[in-house]
């Protein structure tokens, strides 16, 4: 578990935030900027002292002030990945990569970290002669192998271009899979959250404002103003049910039923998420004939939102909550009240290239209308 | 006949002795004082900013007089030096590089603090996080990026104290052998009747190792960013 309540001052900035997660899997803290992300990192890391608090991680205390505990940043044992990659420029890549170090450990532990992220033709440069990406993937190793028990990530794609944010995704899901690192994530972009997070802690303004499964939050309503509005949606986690040669369609198995979509060559059984945009969905009250949409789900309206403008998002319980973004004049029109039974109408998944079991993950992004 | 002369050989083997202490003596002094100035805070720092540049901006006599009435046998910290442990500096060798190094002093620390100012402190903070103590941060990370501007201090403390003259005749006076390092024997020989071709001699002398000082320091100083690398390092 990391158990986090702190209290933090400085100027006319303040944080107080409390949360707990488990200590798997990925745990996002999610907010804009200067929300107190990257403070509360640093809070974690060691490198910012808070006024008051109490940071548990695993049963180790690290820092709690009614006892005097603060411990040293060098003795957390947790590894930093910098949003600019902070790497010695005076020394190689392989001297960066050794640096923290904790013991002599076998060479095959170095060799395995430094195959895992591709990074063994660089060992002899010097950071200067790096790309961004190089240089992030040198950093994320480096922080492996001071052999962390929790990894801290501070916007690691945020110097990227889009080419190699998606690089450095593929490395962060391979660590998640292959290392089984907790990792720690702070972002502001809401794209790289979906992909990555298990477990979301909202920050707004220096304070937690929800903490919880990814899917439970990105479907609140009320956490819409903080999750974002464009992209919002509904994320349903699903599992390779057949593909069907005859039709080329694959089956998605997920708890409200199943979703059919261009066939993907994912095996049966794999277990993945994926993402339905509330303005991907459309609503209809009489089961629609002669149309070419191929997934449409029966539901029950559950919560409509109170959004002055002409879209209003109404949120549909098909087995599992999700969204659909329609025009007021339609809500009226329809005369659609919470309670009532409904089809959705959904245009197109969007695959997030990432897996919740532990294998081979691929990446589609299709319309299935 | 030879290039030098003996007397010519005692006055460079002297200066390049002072100079060499002074130096390397003030250096521990000089990077703490860089640190003091570049990254603490406390109550008075100013004052002490002030003390450390003083001898920049005294005319050197005033640098010397005060030595002397410190340092000097009967001085208030030279007497207790001497009755305590028999040490004496005044009109001692010794003494120069002391002249010599307090003269030098504010440049050192200029040079080494601005290096220590664009040391990136995230590059420590990263050190930290990967397991290093705060020694092992200083020397592993810190002071490699100084290396330059330690390096230019060095040079430039070097330079100075070559060429001390004002506090070093007050504070220890013009003893052949003894205190007479080349700028005092170059005064001297302008002093004597037909000294002239002497005098040149010296100056030439001293031109030539302030050349031979800066053309070593510049293929140091190459080496040295070359190490680093072109990243972060240079973005000073």
């Amino acid at each position: 578990m990391i158990e986090v309540d702190v209290q933090f001052r400085r100027n006319d900035f303040s944080l107080d935030a409390a949360f707990s997660a488990k200590s798997e899997g990925i745990t996002a803290i999610f907010g804009r900027s200067g929300s107190g992300k990257t403070t509360l990192i640093n809070i974690l890391a060691g490198l910012e002292r808070p006024n008051t608090g109490r940071i548990v991680v695993d049963d180790a205390v690290l820092f709690d002030s009614s006892a005097g505990i603060d411990v040293a940043p060098e003795r957390r044992r947790l590894g930093y990945v910098f949003q600019d990659g902070r790497l010695f420029p005076h020394m190689t890549v392989k001297r960066n990569l050794i640096y923290g170090r904790r013991s002599a450990p076998s060479g095959t532990e170095f060799d395995a970290i430094v195959r895992l992220l591709d990074i063994e033709p660089l060992l002899d440069r010097r950071p200067g002669t790096l790309s961004g990406g190089e240089k992030q993937r040198v950093a994320i190793g480096r922080a492996l192998l001071c052999q962390p028990k929790l990894l801290l990530m501070d916007e690691p794609l945020a110097a990227l271009d889009a080419g190699r944010k998606s690089e450095i995704l593929t490395y962060i899901e391979r660590l998640r899979e292959e290392v089984r690192l907790p990792i720690v994530y702070v972002s502001h972009a809401s794209d790289e959250i979906v992909r990555l997070a298990d477990t979301l802690v909202l920050l707004s303004d220096g304070a937690v404002a929800a903490v919880g499964p990814l899917e439970d939050l990105m479907s609140r309503l009320d956490l819409r103003p903080l999750t974002g509005r464009y992209e919002a949606g509904a994320v349903i986690p699903v599992t390779v049910a057949r593909t069907r040669p005859e039709t080329q369609l694959t089956e998605l198995v997920f708890p409200g039923g199943t979703l059919l979509v261009p066939a993907t060559d994912l095996p049966a059984g794999h277990a993945f998420r994926v993402r339905v945009r509330a303005r991907d969905v459309a609503l209809s009250l009489t089961p629609p004939d002669g149309i070419s949409m191929l997934n449409i789900l029966r539901g029950t309206v559950t919560e409509i939102g109170d959004d002055s403008g002409p879209l209003v998002d109404v949120l549909v319980d098909i087995g599992c909550p999700i969204w659909a973004r329609i025009s007021r004049h339609a809500l009226d029109s329809l005369d659609i009240t919470v309670g009532k039974q409904i089809y959705t109408l959904i245009k197109a998944v969007s695959f997030d290239r990432r897996s919740l079991g532990y294998g081979a993950a691929h990446r589609v992004s299709e319309q299935t209308g | 006949m030879p290039l030098l002369s003996p007397l010519e050989i005692d006055a460079l083997l002297l200066s390049l002795r002072v100079a060499a202490v002074a130096t390397v003596c003030s250096l521990p002094l000089g990077l703490a004082a860089a640190w003091l100035l570049a990254r603490t805070r406390f109550p008075g720092k100013s004052l002490v900013d002030a003390a450390i540049h003083l001898p920049l901006v005294l005319p050197p006599v005033v640098v010397g007089y005060l030595l002397l009435v410190a340092m000097g046998r009967r001085g208030i910290i030279g007497a207790w030096l001497y009755d305590t442990f028999g040490i004496s500096i005044a009109f001692t060798w010794k003494g120069a590089a002391l002249a010599a190094a307090v003269m030098a002093f504010p440049l050192m620390v200029r040079a080494m603090r601005l290096s220590l100012e664009a040391v990136d402190q995230g590059l420590e903070a990263a050190a930290r996080t990967l397991g290093a103590g705060r020694g092992r941060v200083f020397l592993t990370v810190t002071l490699p990026l100084m290396a330059p501007g330690i390096l230019a201090g060095l040079v430039l403390a070097f330079a100075r104290a070559l060429g001390e003259f004002g506090a070093t005749i007050t504070f220890v006076s013009n003893i052949p052998g003894e205190t007479r390092t080349l700028p005092l024997a170059l005064y001297t020989l302008t002093q004597t009747p037909d000294g002239e071709a002497a005098a040149a001699r010296l100056a030439l002398l001293t031109i030539a190792i302030a050349v031979a000082a800066l053309i070593a320091s510049e293929w140091l100083a190459r080496r040295l960013k070359a190490r680093i690398g072109r990243a972060e390092g240079t973005r000073s």
